[in-house]
């Protein structure tokens, strides 16, 4: 690694020296910030991701030292490596902005606005760059494509209707698991990720697919309804784990653990593990059946960014403040006038949503 | 001294003359203020039997809405509890199943949301972060309470009459007003 030269790269007006082979999107994830262009498709830990979505298009205003020449259309900078002396522009190019917005538009059309219904909405990257670049209206007219959902086994559901072809979920499942089952048939707007007749993945690594789909195309089953990504805490866990590294992320209401991902850095990558220096793929036992935290070994809050809406209403500490009356009682307990069960049906004692292994339906909400 | 405000009035504190004395001038002065008054229309709104007209932009009691299909618009998206300051909603989601699309409009629902109307502010922020048009902040007060478990306020008390199977009580509750036809298709 030693004798690889170093480049030196000018992004937005800030120079970051990277190794050559570097990709613009990763030097500029170096200097972070809103400098880095938004990735739907691209996804570090795997390999041959990008090039798809092209919403990290930037502009090369001077190809390289040696040849200063700019690239005469925008480039899709997770694909493109950096030359010495690159000068690029993201979002100070105007160019660049109003092809983003144009991408996103291409991105929207034939998804559903269904994000009141959807449990990716609180941590969806389109969602984000909706937000971010997205009119509020849309100009298209004709009906949108619609698929029915799917079950991809019994822990995964698939709505293709989300679903914007990243393809990232078939890299992941080609190249974490050990066998490949799933990917896209058909083409252009017929184009869908299916598994070949109803053929479930079986796979012990296969959960990993929800954590690696931008948008929620793919969702927990088991988590399916049960809350808002917001409402729950994010703390990392772990547990001894023979298949994989165990160092999760457990979305947590009170004590009970409603969710169970992979430990996701800013870009909404899983992480490298550092117990195994690999990244760090949790397999379907830790995701889907560990749902008691005295399975878990709680480690810390999760890092969620100040902006983050899933860091709303809450404290940032993990500790319970002490029950202090019964001390002062002497030891008395105080005579409550109401308990809040007796009045309120939300939260009831005798349902543990996070037990159940699939979306409540109105039968586990009739009084037994 | 100068006063602060400029407005103080000296006292007169002489004694009164025979005039004065005979205090027939302020009698006629005050009896005139009560004819005055006596002549003039009645401010008083007699209050349990006539009732005084809402402002357009009064926040009262909330509602929950259904469609024109009797259908319950909640989705249990939770942006009315996350906009809430007062942290008065509560909601848990469920999943419609086969055979229950004529209840619900969407796939998921709210099978069970709170408000806590002694938390509640009336804000009305949970109206304008409703994406499904289903709160709303009604022209009615929360009625008073001798209990306060009279103010947890469930489903049942919430929801709007439905428009379909319960006619008659859903036009008594829209007070006459009629609603826009709106036809949106639900999204899949």
């Amino acid at each position: 690694m030693s004798d690889t030269p170093l480049f030196k790269v000018t992004i937005d007006n800030i120079t970051v020296e990277v190794p050559a082979g570097t990709t613009i999107l990763q030097a500029a994830r170096q200097v972070g910030g809103d400098v880095a262009p938004p990735a739907m498709c691209f996804y570090t830990p795997l390999e041959g991701s990008g090039g798809k979505c092209r919403t990290c298009l930037v502009e090369v205003s001077k190809g390289s030292e040696k040849d200063p020449r700019p690239m005469p259309k925008l480039v899709a900078s997770c694909r493109t490596t950096v030359m010495d002396g690159m000068e690029v522009k993201n979002i100070t190019s105007d160019r660049v902005q109003d092809a983003r917005a144009g991408v996103v538009e291409f991105l929207l059309l034939n998804h559903p606005l269904d994000c009141p219904i959807c449990d990716q909405a609180g941590e969806c990257h389109l969602q984000d760059l909706g937000y971010e670049h997205g009119s509020s209206g849309t100009r298209y007219e004709f009906q949108r494509r619609t698929f029915e959902k799917h079950d991809l086994g019994k822990y995964i559901q698939l709505h293709m209707t989300r679903c914007i072809l990243c393809y990232r979920c078939v890299f992941t499942a080609a190249q974490v698991t050990n066998s490949r089952e799933h990917g896209v048939l058909d083409r252009g707007d017929h184009a869908q990720i299916a598994t070949y007749i109803e053929k479930s993945l079986e796979n012990d690594f296969i959960g990993n697919v929800i954590d690696v789909c931008p948008v929620g195309a793919l969702t927990d089953k088991t988590f399916r309804f049960k809350n808002r990504v917001w409402f729950t805490k994010p703390v990392y866990a772990s547990c001894d784990c023979d298949k994989c590294c165990g160092e999760v992320t457990l979305w947590m209401r009170g004590d009970e653990v409603f969710r169970v991902t992979a430990r996701k850095d800013e870009w909404g990558e899983i992480k490298t593990s550092p117990k195994t220096g690999k990244t760090g793929w949790i397999c379907n036992d830790c995701r889907f059946e560990k749902k008691k935290l005295s399975q878990w070994k709680v480690e810390g809050l999760a890092d969620i960014s100040r902006h983050s809406v899933i860091g709303q209403g809450k404290y940032p500490l993990l500790e319970k403040s002490n029950e202090t009356i019964s001390k002062v009682l002497d030891g008395r307990k105080p005579r409550l006038l109401m308990d809040i069960h007796s009045v309120s049906e939300v939260n009831r004692p005798e349902i543990d949503l996070s037990e159940i292994n699939g979306p409540a339906t109105s039968s586990i909400f009739k009084k037994q | 001294m100068q006063s602060l405000s400029n407005r103080a009035k000296q006292i007169d504190r002489s004694p009164m003359n025979m005039w004065e004395r005979m205090y027939l001038p302020a009698i006629v002065k005050g009896l005139s203020i009560t004819m005055k008054h006596a002549l003039k229309k009645n401010p008083t709104i007699q209050y349990p039997e006539q009732t005084r007209p809402f402002a357009p932009v009064f926040r009262g009691l909330h509602v929950l809405n259904r469609d024109n299909e009797g259908r319950e618009r909640c989705t249990a998206c939770g942006l009315c509890a996350v906009a809430c300051p007062a942290e008065a909603i509560t909601m848990e989601a469920a999943e419609r199943e086969k055979g229950e699309e004529n209840l619900y409009r969407e796939e998921k629902y709210a099978a069970k949301y709170e408000i806590n109307m002694l938390r509640c502010i009336f804000c009305g922020l949970c109206e304008e972060a409703c994406p499904k048009d289903a709160i709303y902040l009604s022209e009615t007060f929360a009625p008073a309470n001798y209990n306060r478990r009279g103010f947890i306020y469930g489903k049942d008390d919430l929801l709007i009459p439905n428009p379909v199977t319960e006619k008659e009580a859903y036009e008594k509750a829209a007070g006459g007003r009629v609603r826009k036809e709106v036809t949106v298709t639900a999204d899949k």
